[in-house]
């Protein structure tokens, strides 16, 4: 191992799904605590400490700290959309990799169970009834709902769909077969939210949410906590065997933002920061779509699961329908994806999501996975978009030893 | 009785069209208030007039939204002579058999209703062309 390197060193999720009994800071802190143990290390080790809770707030970092270990570290409290949780975990690694410490603790939680739906709404005018101009667009009425939507699922729903306007194919159907691969997938995840398998008649016959995402088609919103701790190559040297062993190489880290494309600020353009970070993370890794073995993608709608296929060049540009109904990424095709259940089934809290699928990755990469493995898995992607934008992708190796 | 646009970038007269803040630099079109250009930090913008018939490269039809959003809805990109402009589509049935990618469409108003000063706000939406 070069000394330069990063290795995931422990890693762990909490079960996704309703925790009414516990409070961000328990799911955060057992997350935490468990990933801790699962690397051999304690607080005491940690040199940096990354956390982000998307909807909670501020300090969860040093709420984590309060619960778990007051070592004096640094402690960033991060926030980037759905992206917070590969944030968390790429500030840790930036860290090492400038030289201020050699092992640091990345967190992402978040208690999301029955929020409902995400985006959109606006506040009505309680002053009297004045037409008044007033922000950005100088409206004098809300704009959601009547200049588009501000929904999440009308948001990805379109998404999917302009695909589908610039290359054919892409049907009500098609979008639900591919939620019906994820909600199959997560009967095998015990940690998943939702371990039901559903027909293609069940998930095209649930209650439309936006067309063509039924709920079933949607994010579930869950209560969860993820955290990882990241080693230097160098420190790994001196560390044991077996955590040598079971350490994750982190062959790539991305984070990228949307650059400027025409329309972007009419639709979130989703599709062009997931191409860069994809690009630089293969060469990063110096890996091809075609080595990797498993990918854990940004599944938050199954509109948003299609475009990702071409996005991440898991096919050829404009091929992702053809590529789905060829079977290739069903968990026994020649590209697995999102055979956690992904965020339509095992779920999405928000700023957990971002290392969750990086444990999803790791737990196959260290042949840990049980009934779910995937069958000697070397490399693996994790994938996360954060709308306004910001995209992170990761690419991970199975230790050499 | 007197207008006022929904919003400020929906011009009621001579007929209702849409204006964008068009960089004088690279030309990139924004419909909002502008600290400065997205694409090239460029600090100048001049108004340009958008056209008012397009064709719908995106859409979704709303059925569940924020309370007090009154559903189902159209919500639309269309492409307005290479402008994209996002809007609803309306004076059609909000159904997938109904409304299409690529289908032609093109601008109209409606009424949101009048304040108590008797001010009536005139919305935007697309129509089936």
């Amino acid at each position: 191992m070069a000394t330069d390197d990063i290795y995931i060193l422990g890693i762990n999720m909490t079960k996704f799904g309703k925790h009414p009994d516990k409070d961000t800071v328990d799911l955060a802190s057992a997350a935490a605590l468990a990933a801790l143990a699962d690397g051999g290390v304690t607080m005491k080790d940690m040199g940096v400490l990354a956390a982000g809770c998307l909807m909670g707030g501020g300090f969860i970092a040093q709420q984590i700290q309060k619960q778990i270990g007051q070592t004096g570290i640094p402690a960033y409290n991060v926030s980037n959309a759905c992206a917070t949780g590969a944030t968390a975990l790429r500030t840790a690694i930036m860290a090492i990799k400038a030289g201020e410490c050699d092992m640091g603790l990345a967190v992402g939680v978040e208690k999301l169970a029955g929020a409902g739906l995400l985006g959109g709404g606006g506040k009505p005018k309680s002053d009297g009834h004045t037409w008044s101009p007033s922000g950005r667009f100088g409206a004098v009425a809300p704009t959601d709902g009547r200049i588009g939507t501000d929904t999440m699922p009308g948001t990805f729903a379109q998404v999917g769909m302009e695909y589908g306007h610039k290359y054919g194919g892409a049907s009500f159907e098609l979008f639900a077969r591919i939620s019906e691969k994820n909600h199959a997938h997560s009967t095998l995840n015990p940690l998943a939210a939702y371990t039901k398998r559903m027909t293609l008649e069940e998930i095209m016959g649930d209650l439309m949410i936006a067309y063509p995402n039924t709920r079933a088609m949607c994010s579930a919103n869950c209560d969860g906590g993820a955290a990882a701790v990241v080693v230097s190559g160098s420190k790994l040297r001196t560390l044991s065997k077996e955590q040598q062993r079971r350490a994750v190489k982190v062959s790539a880290s991305v984070l990228t933002t949307d650059p400027y494309q025409e329309a972007c600020q009419v639709l979130p353009d989703v599709n062009t920061l997931t191409k860069i970070a994809a690009r630089k993370a293969y060469e990063q890794a110096g890996v091809s779509p075609s080595d990797l073995d498993l990918v854990e993608l940004h599944d938050c709608f199954a509109t948003a699961e299609l475009v990702h296929y071409d996005n991440l060049m898991l096919c050829e540009e404009g091929g992702a329908v053809d590529f789905f109904n060829s079977g290739a990424t069903w968990r026994d095709g020649s590209t697995p994806v999102n055979v956690s259940g992904g965020l339509e089934s095992k779920g999405h809290p928000i700023a957990a999501t971002g290392i969750a699928n990086i444990w999803e990755i790791c737990h196959h990469l260290r042949g840990e996975a049980g009934d779910r493995q995937i069958e000697g898995a070397k490399v693996g992607l994790a994938h996360v978009i954060g709308l306004g934008n910001a995209c992170g992708v990761h690419i991970l190796e199975k230790s050499a030893l | 009785m007197p207008h006022i646009p929904h919003v400020d970038y929906l011009v009621l007269e001579p007929a209702p069209h849409l204006v964008a803040n068009q960089c004088t630099s690279c030309k990139a079109r924004f419909f909002d208030r502008r600290n400065a250009c997205a694409n090239c930090s460029n600090t100048s913008f001049e108004k340009v007039d958008i056209a008012t018939e397009g064709i719908v490269r995106s859409f979704t039809i709303v059925t569940f939204a924020a309370p007090g959003v009154p559903v189902p809805f159209v919500a639309a990109v269309v492409d307005c002579g290479g402008t994209s402009v996002r809007g609803n589509v309306i004076n059609c049935d909000p159904t997938p058999e109904a409304v299409s990618l690529g289908m032609k469409v093109r601008l109209t108003t409606y009424s949101l209703g009048s304040d108590d000063n008797g001010v009536e706000a005139i919305g935007f939406g697309f129509e089936p062309a």
